[in-house]
């Protein structure tokens, strides 16, 4: 069962570098934002699934709190380019 | 089982590759944050889902763990996704962001109706 | 007395999550002793400082289990339905590039914050439709509609039975 998972870990990082293209080019910072709330949901779901085809269960408790903390980071950018901060 | 996971994986696979090249191809944030976070979260759910199902195929402590952590990072992504996204796209608007070739714009007319 | 009784219940509800992620821990496939006990400070900290917060604005009636039952059905029904339907759909104009976006405004009707959070957060996470704002005064919602055939549309035309569900789920 190990092939499988990593397969789909590793269609999930080719996802990833997609992303990454619109997070360098995209003409406003709201694009750029948007790019990196999507590269951070593929991580918690390509972490999930390295830990499970590599056994390492210590990589899921890390892509949970990976998935709260970009959670926080998302609302504080948000916060920032609507201008409520000062 | 193992047809189940595969089933799994080839979803969310197919739809993370969607959003990717969806956030490539639409014109405005708008459309990129429908196309690219829901696209993901939809496909991020079904890769989740195969490692439960493969944690509860595996069975005993090891893969009885991996089967409650995989379930309560889907309920995470359930509950934050949409939030972040409302966030992102009402910031943009706030920041005066137009949306493409839009047919209405009611926000922007209540917006100066002086709310 | 009702500060005792909020305290007590979140207390509990965080010590019931922290037992969920700490399972199988143990020598038996059960929770170590170790954990127990640092689950149960916690629950007591938690409850003590966040309690009387959670409770603020009429949350008891959200614990009711036939309220939960609903909820389960909801979402591996008709939510899971819509949500695959809606992304097959936005999936086919990410190939053909096919949009007519706009910016719609209706009133679902709802009248508490967390039937109005539950609406939003469902439209959002089905793809084609994204709440942008929503009027606390009113209760109209903003939302960001990917394929617009009506500029001005009644609740039904955007989110379909979410509405009904929210209203039976939340309210």
């Amino acid at each position: 069962m190990i092939v499988p998972l990593a397969a789909g870990g590793l269609a999930l990082l080719g996802a990833i570098v997609v992303c990454m293209v619109r997070l360098s080019i995209g003409p406003t910072a709201a694009d750029r934002a948007v790019a990196l709330d999507t590269i951070n949901t593929l991580v918690v779901a390509a972490m999930v699934l390295f830990g499970a085809a590599f056994d390492l269960v210590v990589l899921l408790d890390v892509a949970l709190v990976y998935a709260l903390l970009s959670y926080v980071g998302t609302l504080y950018i948000a916060r920032y380019l609507e201008g409520g901060l000062p | 089982m193992s047809v189940l996971i595969y089933v799994f994986l080839a979803i969310g696979a197919l739809f993370n590759l969607l959003g990717a090249v969806a956030l490539l191809r639409f014109p405005d944030v708008y459309t990129r944050i429908h196309g690219a976070t829901k696209c993901t979260t939809f496909g991020s759910i079904f890769s989740v889902l195969a490692v439960a199902v493969y944690g509860i195929a595996r069975g005993g402590g090891e893969g009885g763990t991996m089967a409650i952590r995989a379930f309560l990072a889907l309920v995470f992504l359930l509950l934050t996704n949409p939030t972040g996204s409302h966030a992102l796209a009402r910031a943009a608007h706030r920041s005066g962001i137009k949306p493409f070739r839009a047919v209405v714009d009611r926000l922007e007319e209540a917006g100066k109706e002086g709310r | 007395m009702r500060r005792l009784a909020e305290r007590t219940t979140t207390g509990v509800l965080v010590f019931a999550l922290y037992l969920l992620f700490s399972a199988f821990t143990g020598p038996w496939g059960v929770w170590a002793p170790d954990e127990l006990l640092a689950g149960g400070v916690l629950a007591l900290v938690v409850g003590w400082v966040a309690g009387p917060l959670v409770w603020e604005r009429g949350g008891w009636r959200l614990l009711s289990p036939q309220r939960w039952a609903l909820f389960l059905v909801y979402l591996v029904g008709p939510f899971l339905y819509a949500m695959a339907k809606a992304n097959l759909d936005v999936a086919w104009r990410v190939i053909t590039g096919r949009i007519q976006p706009g910016i719609v405004r209706f009133n679902p009707e709802l009248a508490t914050d967390f039937g109005r959070t539950f609406l939003a957060n469902s439209i959002t996470l089905t793809p084609g439709t994204l709440t942008l704002d929503v009027d606390d005064a009113t209760g109209d919602f903003f939302v960001h509609w990917i394929n617009v055939t009506d500029p001005s549309p009644s609740a039904d035309a955007v989110c379909g039975p979410f509405p009904a569900w929210a209203r039976r789920i939340a309210e």
